[in-house]
């Protein structure tokens, strides 16, 4: 018999674990039948995964954590025991911005310290001038977009809550958004990104895997109670994801996935714009005489370097910048209570025992590998990083005080 | 000291529900009352109404946008939090169903906001209910129009009545195990695509 279980999403590539396991048949193996129900807000999916309409959501990966800190509307408390890929953000600015930011400044597509170079130049020059400041747009404060993109400007010099304004908007508003002038740029997710680029209103300037490489974006999120009165199922979930993961990494199936994803029961947009997060293609660029430079091979990473392995010190990071912009206070049982949403213990149980390779660590030293290595894991070889930060800086989720304490102003 | 009713701001696109859960609050005797159908400025209009209460529809995309106004306004000694009761699930559950979400401000009477969240919960789901009905009404118009086609097609093709033509009509559907209405349907569509349109 088929279990059924709903499950909350927002029409992202960075979805495509949850509906490829659906399409692929991955789930129904398992037993479990998949309704996939796309929500229009962050907030739908917050709700009806607490009241239970929803057994199981697509989650940006600080919701569970700003849920359990009592910082949203439910005290239901929520586990991610499971990560749905690595990357696929990016910052796409307007047309003009692009222009002004390369006369203050030539700088490299995609190169996040230079493009964050010639931005805090121009940005500078505008504050110093009195000109208006500059509207980035993100889609929601508990999102790897609002903090990538605070920590972007703020190693590259720019203070985000002053030196420009930060907006949220809904990811399909973003481009048209972009187009009419209403903000000069945005952080999001695949594919608004490459929609932007497709319509005109802008260019890709840095992907989130050259601002943090390797770095946390979704996780599958369930309510705690749920996980343990049905761990079977929660098992057989993890399973048919991480099989979902493997497929959709593989390069061979990215044009199927692409239309997959394309459907208008989906992300209802055309396979070309979905395409370039899956093969690392950037959009664009070839246009505007940098061909060179687009290519970002890491741009969303589904299932390489353990993309679904919730490392606990991705949650404390997350947790920091919370704390760096003033969400949460910092204490001792904040940082236990961020930690404990991620479930690597769970992970590791279920997928160590159909032979995966699973690191045996729950966290690692953020921004430590500047290249790919091999690294101790339950079984076959496991392969991780880099995972450098664009600045060079280090996060030991060990020296969580100390990391916070650096980024005081 | 008589406390007044909390003022309610309204924020859905779809007019006509927002007018009926309006009325519906008036008619309770709330006097500040104030709609929202356009999102463009939405910040400065709530800045301006500063609502105790704010209800809406959970399909509104920028709900998102919405709460984090709602965070910014916290950082100017405005406190709002968010739904009705953490611990009444049951409320939420129905408040959800019904594709209504409400926001209040910090250390508003509990009773209040429940009687304002029940009676936009009632009239969403009023509201629903009408536009099912609607969309039955619709339906059942063209449902009669397919049938009124197929009984001419059968008229014509069998040089019969309409008493006839309709008999023949059904027994067709009781033998098929199908509805008329399908089975109308299949005749009138055949015979367009074999460029009779029965007239």
């Amino acid at each position: 018999m088929m279990t059924e279980l709903s499950a909350g999403f927002l029409p992202l590539t960075d979805s495509a674990i949850l509906i490829a396991a659906k399409e692929r048949g991955f789930a129904s193996d398992e037993g479990i039948a998949l309704n996939l129900v796309r929500e229009t807000s962050w907030a739908n999916v917050r709700d009806k995964l607490a009241v239970g309409q929803f057994e199981i959501a697509h989650a940006l990966a600080p919701m569970p954590i700003a849920a359990n800190l009592g910082l949203t509307p439910f005290d239901t408390r929520l586990i991610a025991p499971m990560a749905l890929g690595l990357g696929g953000n990016a910052i796409t600015v307007s047309n003009r911005l692009l222009a002004d930011m390369r006369q203050q400044q030539p700088f490299t597509m995609l190169n996040a310290r230079e493009a964050g170079a010639a931005l805090a130049r121009l940005v500078k020059a505008g504050l110093t001038e009195g000109r208006k400041r500059l509207q980035f747009g993100v889609v929601h404060p508990f999102s790897g977009h609002n903090f990538e993109l605070r920590y972007w400007l703020s190693a590259s010099g720019i203070l985000p809550e002053s030196d420009i304004e930060i907006v949220i908007l809904p990811p399909p508003l973003m481009a048209d958004a972009l187009a009419a002038g209403q903000i000069d740029g945005y952080c999001v997710g695949e594919p608004w990104n490459s929609v932007g680029v497709t319509r005109g209103a802008g260019q890709i300037i840095a992907t989130k895997s050259s601002i943090w490489a390797s770095s946390p974006e979704k996780v599958l999120a369930v309510r705690e109670d749920w996980a343990e009165e049905n761990a079977a199922t929660l098992h057989a979930l993890l399973r048919a994801l991480y099989r979902s993961a493997e497929w959709c990494g593989q390069a061979e199936n990215h044009a199927a996935l692409a239309d997959m994803l394309a459907s208008h029961h989906y992300l209802a947009q055309p396979a070309g714009v979905i395409l370039p997060a899956l093969d690392g293609s950037i959009l664009g660029l070839s246009d505007i005489g940098e061909p060179g430079s687009a290519a970002r091979p890491d741009f969303f990473q589904p299932h390489s370097r353990a993309a679904t392995f919730p490392w606990q010190s991705h949650a404390l990071w997350f947790y920091s910048q919370m704390v760096r912009w003033g969400y949460v206070e910092h204490t001792s049982d904040h940082a236990r209570i961020a930690r404990q949403t991620f479930r690597p213990d769970i992970y590791r149980s279920v997928l160590a025992a159909i032979d995966v390779p699973v690191p045996s660590a729950n966290s690692k030293v953020e921004g430590a590998l500047s290249r790919t290595i091999a690294v101790g894991a339950s079984s076959r070889a496991l392969y991780l990083g880099p995972d450098g930060f664009f600045d060079g800086a280090i996060f030991d989720p060990d020296r969580l005080d100390a990391y916070i304490e650096s980024q005081k102003p | 000291m008589t406390e007044r009713l909390p003022s309610v701001l309204i924020i859905d696109e779809n007019t006509s529900r927002a007018s009926i859960i309006e009325a519906g609050l008036s008619a309770a005797g709330h006097t500040r009352v104030t709609v929202i159908n356009e999102m463009h400025g939405i910040a400065a209009k709530i800045a301006r109404h500063e609502p105790d209460v704010i209800v809406i529809d959970l399909e509104n995309p920028n709900r998102d946008m919405l709460e984090s106004i709602f965070q910014l306004s916290r950082a100017v000694k405005r406190p709002i939090a968010m739904f009705v009761d953490r611990s009444d699930t049951e409320a939420m559950q129905s408040a959800i169903d019904a594709g209504v979400s409400a926001y209040v401000v910090d250390g508003l009477r509990q009773e209040r906001v429940k009687s304002i969240l029940d009676m936009a919960i009632s009239r969403f789901n009023a509201f629903s209910r009408l536009e099912r009905e609607l969309e039955e009404a619709r339906g059942a118009l063209e449902e009669r129009k397919v049938i009124d086609q197929a009984k001419g097609l059968i008229m014509k093709s069998r040089g019969v009545d309409e008493a006839t033509a309709y008999k023949l009509l059904r027994k067709a559907a009781m033998n098929g195990n199908r509805k008329i209405v399908d089975v109308a349907e299949s005749l009138v569509m055949s015979a367009r695509l074999l460029g009779d349109e029965g007239k």
